[in-house]
């Protein structure tokens, strides 16, 4: 089966492994993911802070190329970009004019036909049914599931999970036979993209998310987001400078952590380009649940 | 011969600005059947009426054209200067020269021939009116009230006071309502259920209050003075008139770990249960839901330790049908629980509790004899935090309005618990200090002065829990938009007051209208309001919108002072204006044909199907009849009756069509 | 007697925020949600529900301070203010309106410089190649913010770890991205 698949610049740079992952575990499942032919990159934080239309052509662009190329749905694993496509999605499916005027910019017409799947509806959709027959680890991890902001809100555009304690991440890494924690920071934000230009508020913020999950046992913890990624892994040195301490808590994506319990290899998964080691190991082999056909035959014998 | 009288009003200058009075009531002279035409500054005031009331006896008038205001304003007024006239007040008409002329157009010629047009077309109906007599209805003097809360108490004991027969419906196993589960009541502080109980004890002794307890309200027919109400008498599974209140039975019951709905599930109950110690009734009820007996069979302990024989297991629900003349709603309301919140953890963590919860703690007949604990542990929170306007004022969570109560209530817990743990600290978020009522403002003052309660003015934005303490994050908008956190051991969460459960149900039972949030709806919200659209049913206390104790008790007795208004006359008068099947001599009876399309479209379910026989009993034909004691008079009979058998009185297709005639052939 | 129910154009700024990005300032009763659940609240000068209240004086000084404040470029658009709003005040776009504005009328906040320049180079990779460029971005931030020393140690370990390009990636159709940009955000510029 064919999706449609947008990368966006993190997953083809700082975040490759976040795309390795991706397509490892769509390749074990038999999809094939097409991405967008001469995708461009949507503008990011960037656009929106400082010229709206221009925040509203670039992510149009790839919709209208997307719809070109004959695709019905878009899987974009960054939750960024993935905020960015709905967002624009949502604004000109509500304004004829703003629509008009943004066709007019990217010299095409986008008509809005597109459904825009984040990571986590691609695996509910097309992986979680399949994982059964295929899965060879059971993830036995105590793991926090850390959503961010954009996955969740704004609830209005997005319409995926509720936006206090969502659910749906956990919901995987249950599947996977991990022990996933209830804790207090789920989506509050990790600091975005600050960690180039305002890098103590990253400390700050991300900080507070990796003591709350430490403190409550987790022994990993799972995003599904590059910039989250970056700020919880990369930025490290100074999480352990703002919490006063050190912590080697691993952080990887729900795709590597897929990908883990399908038994796939772990450079395959990209593991080895974090920043805090992934040492995470001894997974149980996964026991599948027989049926009993004949209960009845079964007693006899 | 008709001689009709045309009074021109100048309504100060409302009309006379715009139109010329004095020349309409000169050409209003020249209309055929007019013997009298003025024109005058305020016909509705006392000598204007005088002017009418003269005209009538000089001139010896058969109609009167009143032509001034909208007939909404004053066709009463002038109606009754007729009458005491010797007119009768169904040939006065109004021409509305007002709202449908002189407010709506610049003065010129024009206007002056609308308004000319106007009259006409009134004369000429008023040629044609009948003189009709107001109907009259009989009038049950027994009254329902339905909701055994503080509210339907003081309904109840009023009208019975007043001499009338009472009929109370309560849902619960009990009476008390709410007020029943506080501890104290603000501004007094008092003992919220030693002010109660003696007045639930008065309902229950009252010879003219018959009490159902555990009972619904199953459905209701007829219109006022004369409603059909069918109750629902719930199987308590205990037979009343043996069970002398010993409750042997609820502590020898082994099923004990039912959630106490009184507690509201704080602590644990039996399957047999009374709801509270000082419950009225103090007769228990089984829970069939919960009863070992009724699910599987076994068990039966508390029927062998009932020395009155009183438990009775095939019980049956039981209707009991009455007949009323008046209904008083007064059914209370409810509160959004704590799961109402994402934000604070969509319920799941046990310290964080609403504010009826607070109460049961604080009161000394609750779960933990009124010491102020945490359900989590027992232990006595040192730091409590109180987040008034939670859910209120909220459009994002569909609330908008206020809950009223909130920020009496919230005072009032700061108080209690600083009275109870001397040591400890309250915080209380707060919008706004709504203290309206008389006292309200200085026991607001007394918890923050004398009671130490530290007031900070923001909302709480997200409350969590670690290492068993609630971490509240919330705003000091006095302070810059400040973030404040605050490590407590406690919350109290004062939650938006809510229509009650089976609201919308009972509203559509009784024909009575309810907003979008399911309270009901006042006849009128600064004039009518504890009556409601429909006639005959009232309503008070919290089932119109949140609000307090002497309010809910205020509207009461004033639910009872309309209900024994209606109860002073025998007879109800009702105004004519209804349709009416016509009736001619036999062999036809009336021109009506027996279709019945009239029945199945009357918003009102007035028309009745009438038999007419000859004289040996044999059914001739049936009739379209209609009650003349609920029809509205709207009119969709008369729309959709194929053989134009229906008029309506005061309305009829002859006078109608002479006020077109009146203007298209002139 | 004729209608003369004149409404006045609203010209200030809490007004154009209202035409311009639909958001009614006169909703906030300024409850404090926002500013509590707010990320960098500590890190701005004015919290959100505060820059609401200065906007809704209309005071030509209060909306200077506002156009000039640290808030509206600290701001994360993280969305944790509209989410708990119980007036729904969309403050995200209101918070982009601002920061454009305070672009176009050159009133930016000096602490902000390295915000708005990694978002000016950010830009920039993208208007020359059609997808960002890492090392691009570094160096031109780097170059504009005077900052050499910053994230110096990161370089070698991103490159071991295979996470940074040394070649950019050029997109084809780069003419009709230079485009997109003439047509916004280059257009106001001129």
């Amino acid at each position: 089966m064919k999706l449609g698949f947008y990368p966006g610049c993190s997953l083809e740079g700082a975040s490759r492994e976040y795309n390795e992952s991706v397509m490892a575990i769509a390749e074990e499942m038999g999809i094939e993911l097409v991405s967008i032919p001469d995708w461009n990159c949507c503008g990011a934080t960037a656009a929106h802070n400082m010229d709206k239309e221009l925040s509203l052509s670039l992510p149009a662009r790839n919709l209208a190329l997307a719809e070109e190329a004959g695709l019905t749905e878009l899987v974009v694993p960054c939750a960024a970009c993935y905020s960015r496509f709905c967002a624009t999605q949502h604004e000109l499916m509500h304004d004829e004019n703003l629509h008009k005027k943004i066709n007019g910019i990217i010299e095409k017409e986008y008509k809005g036909n597109l459904r825009i799947l984040n990571v986590i509806q691609f695996i509910e959709e097309f992986i979680i049914d399949k994982l059964e027959d295929k899965m060879k680890f059971e993830f036995n991890k105590k793991v926090a599931c850390y959503y961010g902001c954009l996955l969740v809100r704004p609830n209005k555009v997005l319409n995926f999970d509720r936006t206090e304690d969502p659910q749906t991440m956990d919901a995987v890494m249950k599947k996977l036979g991990a022990d996933s924690i209830d804790w207090a920071f789920k989506t509050e934000c990790c600091g975005a993209g600050f960690s180039v230009s305002f890098t103590e508020a990253v400390g700050r913020l991300s900080g507070q998310i990796i003591e709350d999950a430490e403190h409550r046992g987790a022994e990993a913890m799972i995003v599904a987001c590059p910039m989250c990624h970056s700020n919880l892994d990369m930025r490290r040195p100074e999480i352990n400078k703002y919490n006063k301490k050190k912590s080697d808590m691993p952080v990887i994506y729900i795709t590597q952590a897929i990908g883990l319990a399908l038994g796939i290899d772990r450079n395959k998964l990209g593991l080895q380009r974090h920043f805090v080691p992934v040492k995470l190991k001894d997974f149980k082999p996964y026991a599948k649940k027989t049926v009993v056909e004949n209960p009845q035959k079964m007693e006899v014998e | 011969m008709a001689r009709i009288g045309v009074f021109i009003c100048h309504c100060g200058e409302n009309i006379s600005a715009t139109v010329d009075c004095s020349k309409v009531a000169q050409v209003a002279a020249t209309f055929p059947g007019v013997v009298h035409s003025v024109d005058y500054k305020y016909m509705c005031s006392d000598p204007g009426q005088t002017l009418v009331g003269n005209a009538i006896k000089e001139h010896n008038l058969t109609g009167v054209v009143v032509s001034a205001c909208s007939p909404r304003m004053h066709e009463p007024t002038f109606r009754r200067a007729c009458a005491e006239a010797g007119l009768n007040p169904y040939q006065c008409e109004m021409a509305n020269l007002r709202e449908h002329c002189s407010w709506v157009h610049e003065r010129n010629e024009k206007t002056d021939d609308k308004a000319i047009d106007l009259v006409r077309m009134l004369v000429e109906k008023v040629k044609r009116n009948n003189a009709l007599q107001p109907i009259k209805v009989p009038v049950t003097k027994t009254a329902l009230v339905i909701g055994g809360g503080v509210a339907g108490i003081q309904a109840a004991l009023d009208i019975a006071n007043a001499g009338h027969k009472v009929i109370m419906v309560e849902r619960e196993p009990s009476i008390g309502g709410h007020m029943s589960q506080l501890s104290e009541t603000f501004p007094t502080l008092d003992c919220s259920q030693c002010i109660l109980t003696p007045r639930m004890v008065e309902v229950a002794q009252n010879p003219n209050i018959k009490l159902y307890t555990y009972a619904e309200i199953e459905s209701v027919e007829g219109f006022v003075g004369n409603f059909a109400v069918k109750i629902r008498k719930k199987a308590k599974s205990i037979d009343e008139s043996k069970c002398n209140g010993c409750g042997l039975c609820t502590t020898k019951c082994p099923n004990k770990k039912n959630p106490n709905e009184f507690e509201l599930g704080m602590a644990k109950r039996p399957a047999i249960y009374v709801p509270f110690p000082q419950a009225v009734p103090n007769i228990p009820v089984i829970d069939k839901t919960q009863c070992t007996y009724y699910k599987t069979g076994k068990c039966k302990i508390c029927e062998k330790v009932c020395q009155a024989n009183a438990i009775q297991f095939d019980q049956q629900d039981e209707i009991i049908e009455v007949l009323v003349g008046a209904i008083a709603i007064c059914t209370g309301f409810d509160i959004k629980k704590t799961d109402f919140f994402p934000e604070y953890g969509y319920g799941k963590h046990k310290d964080i509790i609403d504010g009826l919860q607070f109460e049961r703690l604080a009161s000394a007949s609750g779960p933990t004899n009124g010491e102020i604990r945490r359900p989590s542990d027992g232990q006595v929170p040192k730091k409590i935090v109180f987040v008034a306007c939670a859910g209120s004022r909220d459009p994002a969570k569909g609330i908008e309005y206020c809950s009223k109560i909130c920020c009496m209530y919230t005072a009032k817990h700061a108080i209690l618990y600083k009275h109870k743990v001397h040591d400890g600290t309250a915080y209380i978020f707060y919008m706004d200090i709504r203290a309206a009522g008389k006292n309200y403002d200085e026991f607001t003052r007394r918890a923050i002065e004398e009671d130490d309660a530290k007031y900070i003015r923001g909302r709480v934005s997200k409350i969590y829990e670690r290492d068993g303490k609630l971490i509240v994050v919330g705003a000091d908008t006095l302070m810059g938009a400040q973030t404040v956190e605050i490590e407590a051991d406690m919350v109290v969460v004062a939650t938006a007051g809510v229509a009650n459960q089976g609201a919308e149900k009972l509203a559509q039972i009784l024909h009575v209208s309810y907003d979008q949030h399911k309270f009901f709806s006042e006849a009128h919200p600064k004039l009518k309001p504890v009556e409601t659209n429909t006639a005959g049913i009232y309503l008070a206390g919290a089932c119109q919108s949140p609000k307090d104790i002497p309010e809910s008790v205020a509207a009461a007795s004033g639910v009872a002072g309309k209900i024994s208004c209606l109860f002073s006359n025998s007879e109800l008068t009702r105004e004519p204006l209804i349709a009416v099947v016509d009736r001619l001599a036999p062999p036809l009876y009336s021109s009506c044909t027996g279709c019945f399309m009239c029945q199945s479209v009357c918003p009102y379910n007035a028309i009745e199907r009438e038999e007419i026989k000859d004289r040996n009993g044999n059914l001739v034909k049936q009739l379209a009849f209609i009650n003349p004691g609920l029809c509205q008079g709207c009119g969709t009979c008369v729309a959709v009756c194929k053989s134009k058998s229906i008029d309506i009185e005061g309305y009829t297709n002859s006078q109608m069509y002479s006020e077109v005639d009146a203007l298209l052939n002139f | 007697m004729s209608d003369s129910h004149n409404h006045l154009i609203d010209n200030s700024l809490s007004g154009k925020i209202k035409q311009n990005v639909g958001v009614s300032l006169a909703r906030c009763y300024q409850c404090g949600k926002c500013s509590a659940g707010c990320p960098v609240s500590s890190d701005m000068d004015f919290p959100p529900s505060l820059l609401i209240r200065k906007l809704q004086t209309g005071l030509p000084e209060h909306e200077e301070e506002v156009l000039r404040s640290k808030s509206i470029w600290y701001c994360l658009t993280c969305e944790m203010c509209i989410s708990r709003c119980p007036m729904e005040v969309d403050i995200p776009p209101m918070m982009d309106y601002l920061r454009s504005e305070s672009l176009r009328l050159k009133k930016e906040n000096p602490a902000a410089k390295n915000i708005i320049r990694f978002h000016k180079a950010f830009l920039d990779s993208i208007e020359q190649t059609g997808r960002l460029y890492e090392m691009g971005l570094i160096v031109d931030y780097k170059a504009r913010a005077l900052n050499l020393i910053q994230d110096v140690a990161l370089a070698p370990s991103m490159f071991a770890k295979g996470k940074l390009k040394i070649m950019p990636e050029l997109i084809k159709n780069r003419k009709n991205i230079k485009q997109i940009f003439k047509k916004t955000i280059n257009k106001k510029q001129k």
